[in-house]
């Protein structure tokens, strides 16, 4: 553990030694998941899986919303842009793999598509443009909410939306029932909880006798968060509990909420690698309808099932991965075939894919057997 | 990236805002923060637009953890780029 990266290392120190105590007493393995490319990032960064308990094992789950977005949900983007329709979208989806064809792909076949980094410079785009844009417009409920502003503002005629936002609580669900998951607790995303609030965890708790600690994302953060995480399970007291109060609050931001419902409903559909979520994705509503490229464009996906499919994808293991089943080094590919230079699978591509985020850090981000 | 940057409210007009991030100044959109936004506050801004308006006991320390991210340049961090990036505007 590089000490110099705690304010606080000896806080840091008491906090690893109360988990060591609280899983000693457990006294068998225990997993939990977080569902936050931020926290796998600050995770690896600041080496805490050394400081855990060996028989605590913290998994990231499917917390990157680019690599959750489906293969067909790239498809689309790939057959609008070869139908001359201009795609405008965030830079981490260009290199993501769809059935055969990433956006990138689409591009050096000379598709018109334009890297953004907020939905709203999509509006000043399709202004300075003569024929349609599309909005491929992907994250999870805290970026989906931006978009969701944009719908509801001044949109050029021109402009339309295709939407991959996805969901986070009901794929929590989804993990939870898996029958080969091992988690015993969630810690929730805390910038994710600032729109829907910690109270949006309650029924998921009462479902699945299943402990959810909301986190923030300093070092010491995600350690007090995961000794109260414990503690619950210790207990068999499975209940809500915000770590991150300075940010979150139960209700959530309300205003946020409002707009974001307003516009989109939860409709069930896959994940990518992972299942069919049920209410996973978030679709623009019938009164959107006009704005909704998929309602606006006949897309004519068989147009691309022409080509053969890329040759290592079957043996990708991200949707494990992200299910907390395996990890990056259980796939024959990481590292070889794949590596962010040229991804196979998406956890290798985005900055909170797994993949990635131990491929820079070093493969096995356990300190201890490293040294 | 779910960081999102804290910045340093310059001037508000209507829905959009001037701010500060560590010397670069930005437009960024109000209407999703669910809190009235003054100049001289402190926002947590996400892909262009607030999400929250920092608490004013809660600036200090918030900061505190992005300049620490910040400080440590060592040119292919991924916490420290997603906040760069997010600062720039390129994400």
């Amino acid at each position: 553990m590089n000490e110099l990266q705690f304010r606080d290392p000896q806080l840091a120190r008491s906090m690893a030694a109360t988990l060591e105590r609280l899983t000693g007493e457990i006294g068998r393995r225990v997993a939990v998941m977080h569902v936050c490319g931020s926290h796998e990032q600050a995770i690896a960064k600041f080496g805490l899986r050394s400081l855990f308990p060996k028989s605590l094992e913290v998994i990231m789950g499917p917390g990157c919303p680019v690599c959750v977005t489906d293969t067909p949900e790239v498809d689309e983007g790939v057959v609008l842009a070869g139908q001359g329709v201009k795609i405008v979208t965030f830079g981490d989806m260009l290199r993501v793999p769809g059935t055969v064809k990433s956006l990138a792909d689409a591009q050096a076949g000379g598709g018109d598509i334009e890297v953004i980094y907020s939905p709203m410079q999509a509006v000043d785009i399709a202004r300075k443009t003569k024929g349609e844009v599309v909005l491929f417009a992907t994250g999870f409920e805290t970026t989906a909410v931006a978009t969701a502003a944009v719908i509801l503002g001044d949109l050029p005629a021109n402009l339309s939306v295709l939407s991959a936002h996805k969901y986070i609580p009901p794929v929590m669900e989804i993990v939870a029932e898996m029958p080969e998951s091992r988690i015993e607790g969630f810690l929730a995303a805390g910038h994710a909880a600032t729109i829907t609030g910690s109270d949006v965890f309650l029924p998921f708790v009462e479902r699945h006798k299943v402990p959810v600690v909301v986190a923030g994302f300093e070092p010491i953060d995600i350690l007090a968060a995961l000794v109260e995480l414990v503690e619950l399970i210790h207990a068999r007291t499975p209940r809500v509990v915000n770590m991150f109060p300075r940010c979150v609050t139960p209700a959530g931001n309300l205003a946020a909420q409002q707009q974001l419902f307003r516009v989109f409903r939860p409709v069930g559909g896959r994940w990518r690698g992972i299942a069919h979520v049920p209410n996973g994705n978030l679709r623009l509503r019938d009164e959107f309808a006009h704005v909704d490229a998929r309602k606006r464009f006949t897309i004519d996906l068989p147009s691309l099932w022409d080509y053969a499919p890329p040759q290592f994808a079957g043996q990708c293991i991200c949707g494990d991965i992200m299910a907390g089943i395996r990890n990056p080094n259980d796939c024959r590919l990481f590292q070889k075939e794949c590596v962010p230079e040229n991804p196979v699978g998406a956890c290798m591509v985005s900055n909170e894919g797994t993949c990635k985020i131990w491929h820079l850090y070093g493969g096995v981000p356990d300190l201890e057997e490293s040294a | 990236m779910c960081l999102g940057v804290p910045g340093r409210v310059i001037e508000v007009n209507g829905w959009t805002a001037t701010v500060d991030f560590w010397g670069v100044r930005k437009q960024v959109l109000l209407n999703i923060v669910d809190e009235p936004v003054a100049p001289g506050d402190y926002i947590l801004n996400h892909v262009g637009f607030a999400i929250r308006r920092i608490p004013p006991e809660s600036v200090a320390e918030t900061l505190a953890l992005y300049e620490s991210l910040l400080a440590d340049d060592d040119g292919d961090d991924l916490m420290t780029g997603d906040v760069r990036a997010e600062i720039r505007g390129t994400a």
